[in-house]
């Protein structure tokens, strides 16, 4: 096998556009699109919640999230497949092999950094600038928008951090959706397939294709910001 | 400090999130008329599913959403209720699984058969047997590298019947040369290839296997390499939410005259990868 009939594989996919090759890349990209999403609307508020709020165990609290950011992608699936299985606490809900649960499940991949990551952040600028907030009046939680909105480069570059996580990881995804052709099949998930099918050009031009896709989701971004630092001054 | 306040509008915002999860999983739960079949890697690497699926769709309007597994993994899969039918291969498993009362039935819907592949260079010095016990033998008695699935696939549970008829205790007498890896049968072969090694495999995954190297057939044709399939439908009394009709439906589709052609008519390469025997008493 050589690495020219990779990238061939590759192209073939790409200037192809075979409607299963598009709906993969699709899929992949909406589940982890919604998760990531999802999980900064509730990662925010909660790692800013968790910079300003002080109550007993929250160091404990700090440590168990920094130390889930390194979750197994594995163990984070079968936690999903254990409360969605049929004959588990959620099983009546029938979420098990679709997308929804792979959502779920790198939703619990992706919330830890963003929590940890906006923790940090937050808290850095509130030791800078808690006189300036309480100067204009901005007490406790009612500046957490100020903050984040202060923050905003940090934090894009931990939900970048958290999409890298999601859009890599095939454990987690394999688990709770189960690899079905055409339904809950992603750019990871046929990766291992085609790799057991031993067409290992195939996996590896599906490999290239998952690696440009993120190279331009993060060069977006970059410019993005580049662009928006300019305008905020 | 934080407020009362505060704090309730942060569980809100929570309570927000995860309805937007739950309302995206009903409407994918209002998909079309679908039923979930688990079964074993074989059928799924070998192309045959891709081949048969669409034929079952256009008749019935039904989609099949399958999800491959080892054989023992598949039937766990449908002992939760997390599929509505099994398709295996592993009798004695599978007929547990129905006395069990996780299953309906078990029907006997095709087989194909196992080979012993090999590196080229043979260290055991099998190439061309017939005679499955003898080629083990000379496995073991070489130290010969062998890769087991070790995944309680219904190719691993072959494997192991395979050892005892050989007479030889598996669990006592493996060394080093014998390698289980605990994953699928493409992964096996892979594996093989890289440490050329030998490893039993079924015929439909070899014929369909893009990364043969120095691999090839060593030992095959006897009798004792028999591989059935059989399809159950999963307990509706245990499990409620079983599609009971439309699982039924596949079933009898597969074991129909239809349904047999259409397994019959799949090759690759020329080759026949499964044959269906539905009809054959006992199978």
């Amino acid at each position: 096998m050589d690495v020219a009939s990779a990238f061939a594989a590759a192209f073939q996919l790409v200037l192809g556009l075979d409607p299963r090759f598009l709906q993969i890349v699709g899929l992949s990209l909406s589940v982890t699109l919604t998760a990531v999403v999802l999980a900064a609307l509730i990662g925010l508020p909660l790692g800013a919640w968790l910079a300003l709020a002080r109550f007993p165990g929250r160091a404990a609290l700090i440590v168990l999230i920094n130390g889930l950011m390194g979750l197994p992608p594995v163990v984070a699936g079968l936690m999903v497949f254990l409360l969605l299985s049929r004959s588990g606490p959620l099983g009546d809900w029938g979420l098990l092999f679709t997308p929804s649960a792979m959502v779920a499940a790198q939703m619990l991949l992706v919330l830890p950094i963003i929590v940890a990551l906006t923790r940090s952040t937050v808290e850095e600028l509130w030791t800078e600038y808690r006189e300036h907030f309480r100067s204009i009046g901005l007490t406790g939680l009612r500046a957490v928008p100020s903050l984040l909105w202060d923050g905003r480069f940090a934090l894009a570059t931990g939900l970048l951090a958290g999409f890298g996580r999601a859009s890599a990881e095939v454990g987690a995804v394999l688990i709770v959706g189960g690899n079905i052709a055409g339904y809950t099949r992603t750019m990871t998930t046929s990766i291992a397939l085609e790799t057991s099918k031993g067409d290992l050009p195939l996996a590896l031009g599906l490999g290239l294709v998952l690696i440009a896709l993120t190279l331009a989701i993060n060069a977006a971004a970059y410019g993005a910001s580049r662009v928006g630092a300019r305008f905020a001054g | 400090m934080t407020t009362r306040r505060e704090m309730l509008g942060l569980a809100a915002s929570l309570a927000l999130a995860l309805g937007g999860l739950a309302q995206a999983g009903a409407a994918i739960a209002q998909a079309p008329r679908f039923i979930t079949v688990s079964s074993t890697t074989s059928t799924t690497d070998s192309g045959l599913f891709e081949h048969l699926l669409p034929l079952f769709k256009a008749k019935t309007g039904i989609e099949v959403r399958v999800v491959s597994q080892g054989t023992g993994q598949a039937l766990d899969t449908g002992r939760r209720g997390d599929a509505d039918v099994v398709f295996v291969h592993a009798r004695a498993q599978e007929r547990a699984f129905v006395a069990d009362g996780f299953g309906v039935a078990r029907k006997p819907v095709m087989y194909n058969d196992f080979v012993l592949i090999g590196p080229k260079s043979d260290p055991a010095g099998i190439k061309g047997g017939t005679d499955i016990l003898a080629g083990l033998k000379a496995v073991q008695a070489k130290a010969a590298p062998f890769v087991s699935r070790g995944d309680k696939s219904g190719t691993h549970a072959a494997e192991l019947n395979l050892w005892q008829a050989a007479g030889i205790a598996i669990a006592q007498a493996k060394g080093p040369w014998y390698r289980e890896i605990g994953q699928g049968m493409g992964a096996a072969l892979n594996t093989a290839g890289a440490m050329g090694a030998y490893v039993l495999s079924d015929r439909a995954t070899w014929i369909s296997f893009k990364n043969r190297g120095d691999l090839a057939i060593m030992v095959e044709g006897d009798a004792r390499l028999f591989n059935q399939y059989g399809v159950i439908l999963v307990n509706p009394a245990r499990h409620p939410h079983v599609k009971q009709a439309d699982g039924q439906a596949f079933i009898d589709w597969l074991v129909s005259p239809e349904g047999q052609k259409a397994i019959a008519d799949y090759r690759i390469e020329g080759q026949q990868l499964f044959f269906p025997n539905a009809a054959e008493p006992g199978a």
